[in-house]
């Protein structure tokens, strides 16, 4: 089918209304989801992924833990009403192993493992709608609910599509941008800028990979600056939440405290 | 059988003091590749290529199918690949580990979705008759970078083949054998190389990269990132699933280096092929 659609026209517009380095509307909800001790669901535009974090608890099978260090386990299941054709896909889809492959060896060097030996952390990634960006919403989505279940990480992992057309470079790719024009997907740690995670899979010249991927890292310094509010207005909600139930005098109005110590 | 016990602290402590000092256990400099070296076989199609230890044999032969109907005007190219246990003992066939499915998905994504062979001119006859050309990849031994050995095998194997010459009058399909008309080449769209290059944990404090890892350094490695790319520095796949996090600026450096390499490989790859075609005998009488 050719792209009778244009994908960045005269004025600088995409396809779905955006300028060429606009991302799409991020939403992110931190609100709990059964038992989980984490969850996550980041939408990206069309793309919504929802990530529950288990753990660190005691690993199912012991042969597969680790004396001085938690594994990591990823498991991803990828819902048939999630593309615009309802398709089943299998678990040992090769595609969704490799995905499942990527986001545990990202996440390995960040979570501080070696202070849970002998232990699991279960990452349930779970794909309910795809519209392009699926690596980098489950990136974003699996930190925030590692974040939501109180693992300590050593950086947020913040992820960006890009792609180039035309010697443009684009920002955040729909499914539409994904088939036409060659993309890749980065994963930076904001702290320290350096890169964890880097996917193309699509010819590009040197010169061109360059540029974008300098744009990209830049990028998801904008990504980090949503996940650092989404998770500053949880964290904000839950202390007030407990300083709500606690003694009046001791409820200054001063959010950053922790602990209500009763001054008697 | 499951996992092979990791490498020994002494073996550990001493590889990453060498590594500090860029110094490698076998001797090479810190981004220099094994040469490697290409069998050719008597059928056309058949390669096995060696980097040091590690030997990936690959074959390639074709038959002509019906094609499906979405997509009429195109061949079909598919690759399978296993690691069986004769590459090392943790493997075992059927069961796909970590190591497999990256490496699986890393050859479909070099030599299948780059676009490295021309689909359209495999087509025979629209929507009734196509080439189905099917790569076949065994790894003999594993000696580290296997990724790389594969990719390179495959790609030289997909050079080396010759399909044979098909003529077609109206709606009639004549298939020539080679002994009547000479086998014809695939056509390529483009020639890509994978380069992997092995990163150590604290690589901001002055271990540098490592190109086309051994065993031992691939064992230990805290990262790996893989390039794929063609002589015309064109990239083709870029590969850092996870491992120690790395600054944009090494990145760059590493591509470029990996865009050097990848043009000695290509008159490399160009010399044996030559070679090989002038001590073979295609005429027809």
């Amino acid at each position: 089918m050719s792209s009778r659609v244009e994908i960045l026209n005269d004025g600088g517009f995409r396809s779905d209304g955006r300028k060429q380095y606009e991302l799409r509307d991020i939403t992110i909800d931190l609100s709990q989801q059964g038992t989980a001790d984490g969850s996550a669901t980041i939408t990206h535009g069309l793309t919504q992924v929802m990530v529950t974090v288990f753990g660190p608890r005691e690993a199912k099978m012991r042969s597969q833990t680790l004396h001085d260090r938690a594994v990591l386990n990823v498991e991803i299941n990828v819902a048939p009403f999630s593309t615009g054709e309802r398709r089943k896909r299998s678990r040992a889809d090769r595609r969704i192993l490799e995905l499942a492959a990527a986001i545990e060896s990202t996440f390995e060097p960040v979570v501080q493992t070696s202070l849970y030996p002998r232990s699991q952390i279960d990452i349930y990634v779970h794909v309910l709608q795809q519209d392009g960006g699926l690596l980098q919403a489950a990136v974003n989505a699996t930190t925030l609910a590692l974040v939501t279940a109180g693992v300590p990480l050593l950086d947020f992992v913040c992820a960006v599509s890009g792609g180039v057309h035309a010697a443009a470079p684009l920002l955040d790719l729909t499914t539409l941008e994904e088939n036409d024009v060659p993309n890749l997907t980065v994963a930076v740690m904001p702290r320290t800028r350096a890169v964890t995670l880097l996917t193309m899979e699509t010819r590009l010249h040197v010169d061109r990979f360059r540029a974008l991927f300098e744009l990209a890292c830049e990028a998801g310094q904008t990504v980090h600056k949503e996940m650092k509010r989404a998770v500053r207005g949880r964290t904000v909600a839950l202390v007030g939440a407990m300083d709500a139930g606690g003694p009046k005098h001791a409820s200054s109005g001063d959010p950053d405290r922790d602990v209500i110590m009763d001054d008697r | 059988m499951p996992r092979p016990p990791s490498p020994s602290i002494p073996e550990k402590e001493f590889v990453y003091g060498a590594l500090k000092q860029s110094l490698r256990i076998d001797g090479r400099a810190m981004l220099e590749m094994r040469t490697p070296t290409l069998t050719f076989g008597p059928e056309l199609g058949w390669v096995e290529c060696s980097l040091g230890k590690t030997r990936v044999l690959a074959q390639v032969d074709g038959k002509m199918v019906k094609p499906p109907p979405e997509r009429p005007l195109e061949g079909l190219i598919s690759i399978h690949s296993e690691l069986s246990s004769m590459a090392a003992n943790e493997f075992e066939p059927g069961r796909a580990s970590d190591q497999e499915v990256t490496i699986t998905r890393m050859l479909d994504k070099v030599l299948r979705r780059s676009d490295a062979v021309d689909k359209e001119s495999l087509c025979v006859l629209a929507g009734q008759r196509v080439w189905h050309i099917r790569l076949t990849l065994h790894v003999l031994a594993d000696a580290g970078n296997m990724l790389d050995c594969a990719c390179l095998a495959g790609i030289v194997a997909l050079k080396h083949f010759r399909r044979p010459e098909v003529e077609v009058v109206g709606d009639e399909i004549t298939v020539h054998h080679p002994s009547e008309r000479a086998p014809v080449p695939l056509s390529l769209h483009h020639t890509p190389y994978c380069l992997t290059f092995a990163f150590f944990p604290d690589s901001h404090a002055g271990t540098p990269p490592v190109l086309d890892p051994a065993h031992l350094e691939e064992t230990l490695a805290a990262g790996l990132l893989s390039v794929a790319l063609n002589a015309q520095r064109e990239l083709c796949v870029v590969q850092k699933a996870g491992g120690v996090p790395l600054p944009p600026a090494t990145v760059m450096d590493i591509v470029d280096v990996a865009v050097q390499r990848a043009r000695e490989l290509d008159a490399l790859v160009e010399r044996a092929l030559r070679e090989d075609w002038a001590g073979r005998d295609v005429e027809v009488r």
